[in-house]
């Protein structure tokens, strides 16, 4: 028979999130549930819960970019960046994030996904320069407009590290899949599962890019 | 050799220098909020491995606690005005990009060489871990560039470091937090029972149906989980093996890999996902936090349709 009830666990989530509730506290919320309701003590949930967090601390390592990014900002990086970008010539929205969307999913497929995002490239360097170059074809941007180019900075370079990391054999997803699998009896060589990432790619930068050359002419139809 | 751990010291020291520079911060009215938010990351950098399972635990929920109970505030840590950063900007020309240079091409040249040269043949680095090790000493190497070429006063990158990670507050926290959610969904059965309830709902032996809500539901338990990497082993439980794989003869590599980026596409419209799609929306200070995923929802559809396809013309060949 089985046991429906964990289920819930993904409810209070849901519900949760619909109701606007704090994410740190729904998360929390849900995990003790869960636990409990599949039958471990009290102090058994919260070791598992703390366990399960402890070894995932790799992901909090990414932050220590931030004192060199913020000291970088102290001495005006970002107006440096968008000084450059306004300095060059032919430099569009558009063409600025399709360069970045190759140049993000390549790098992502040699194993150096973490060499760049939002906190490392986005914020210092492809917002402001998107924004500058925004400007310089467009004129003077709405806030609204010049969130939407900063929020498309950030999208490009989500779409190119999901749609390159997997490209690269030793990736955590990789791993994730291949032990997966492996655990119902397929024993797959983490170049196969690689392999078949590639045609997704492809299909992303198309996609993505065109939605990136269509920007530059939606925002041309904006009145200065 | 160099391992994990000593970046978690390095991280660790980062976050405890940024609870006591918080704890000192009066323009703050909830400084004590902030410093024990930072104060516990440091701990659970710094000593984790030391409190135990239990005190790991007891950790999360006081981060939970203070993050959810509104107890951080926003801090004003010392920096330039805007008309300072122009004039240093104009002083300083296009040579203040190198030092941002540094941490990626560190990384990038350290993590090749140590692959594809003797360099690495001592096996001096954890495993699969060198582009972090890297990532690192490109952090360390360019704040020495910084000290040396900029003199900016001693603790101002911990003060600038510490005016972002305010900047991005809880957030940076709620990544780990959803991988820790996914180990306990794992462990109470959450997979077979999707499972049980998919057979119930898909008429038997229509593959397209099949595939479509093994696509579908790779995207939307993402969407939930705010984590492909959660979601896979639910549906992989449920429909991927049992139905795609073992009934219908799918070939598994296909079924997996592009499983998996079905569930990226699902990443890429969901605010579980904060660090991809809430954190930038406060990086990048949007007004609406929705703003990169509504940027990014376009891309995403499409690119869910693809994935299905793909699977539908060449796993069953």
């Amino acid at each position: 028979m089985i046991n429906y009830w964990p289920l819930i666990g993904i409810l209070l989530v849901v519900i949760g999130f619909a109701l606007k509730l704090n994410p740190m506290l729904v998360v929390t919320a849900s995990a003790l549930v869960t636990g409990l309701i599949a039958g471990m003590g009290p102090v058994e949930v919260v070791s598992t819960f703390g366990k399960a967090f402890n070894d995932n601390r790799i992901i909090a390592i990414v932050w220590i970019v931030l004192p060199v990014i913020g000291s970088l900002e102290r001495f005006g990086l970002q107006q440096r960046a968008a000084h450059l970008i306004r300095s060059m010539k032919r430099a569009t929205v558009g063409r600025l994030l399709i360069f970045y969307l190759g140049y993000r999913q390549i790098t992502s497929a040699i194993g150096l996904q973490s060499t760049a995002g939002h906190p490392q490239t986005v914020r210092p360097l492809v917002a402001p320069m998107a924004l500058a170059a925004a400007q310089k074809s467009h004129g003077d941007l709405t806030d609204a407009d010049a969130d939407r180019v900063k929020a498309m900075a950030a999208a490009t370079d989500n779409v190119g590290l999901f749609f390159g990391e997997d490209i690269f054999i030793a990736i955590g997803s990789i791993v994730l899949i291949q032990q997966t699998l492996a655990t119902y009896g397929y024993n797959l060589e983490p170049l196969q599962l690689a392999l078949w990432a590639i045609p997704s790619a492809i299909g992303a930068f198309i996609i993505h890019g065109f939605r990136l050359w269509r920007f530059d002419k939606r925002l041309r139809r904006v009145p200065r | 050799m160099i391992t994990l751990h000593w970046l978690y010291m390095l991280a660790g020291a980062m976050f405890a220098a940024f609870a006591i520079l918080s704890a000192t911060d009066r323009s703050n009215g909830k400084r004590f909020g902030n410093a024990a938010f930072w104060g516990l990351m440091a701990l659970s950098l710094l000593g984790g491995d030391r409190i135990g399972n239990f005190g790991n635990g007891l950790l999360v929920l006081g981060l939970a606690g203070l993050a959810g109970f509104n107890f951080l505030g926003k801090s004003h840590p010392p920096t330039t005005s805007e008309p300072e950063r122009e004039a240093f900007s104009a002083r300083l020309g296009n040579r203040l990009f190198l030092p941002a240079l540094i941490i990626p091409v560190t990384a990038l040249a350290g993590t090749l060489l140590y692959n594809y040269t003797a360099f690495g043949a001592a096996g001096w680095i954890e495993a699969k871990r060198e582009t972090y090790v890297f990532l690192a000493l490109g952090v360390l190497i360019a704040l020495s560039v910084i000290y040396i070429w900029l003199r900016p006063p001693a603790l101002a990158p911990l003060q600038e470091g510490r005016r972002l990670i305010d900047s991005i507050g809880w957030a940076a926290v709620l990544p780990q937090m959803l991988a820790a959610l996914g180990v306990l969904f794992a462990a109470a059965g959450v997979g077979d029972a999707i499972g049980a309830l998919a057979g119930i709902v898909i008429p038997e032996g229509n593959l397209i149906l099949t595939v479509i809500i093994y696509t579908a539901g790779m995207a939307l338990f993402t969407m939930i989980m705010g984590n492909a990497f959660a979601a896979f082993p639910v549906m992989a439980a449920a429909i991927g093996v049992p139905l795609l794989i073992v009934q219908h003869h799918g070939n598994p590599a296909v079924i997996g890999a592009v499983g998996m980026l079905a569930g990226f596409c699902g990443t890429l419209m969901t605010p579980m996902a904060a660090n991809f799609n809430l954190v930038p929306a406060a990086l990048l200070e949007l007004k609406d936090q929705y703003g990169v995923i509504r940027a990014q929802v376009m891309t995403a559809l499409p690119l869910l349709v693809l994935n299905t396809l793909l699977i539908l013309l060449v796993a069953f060949r």
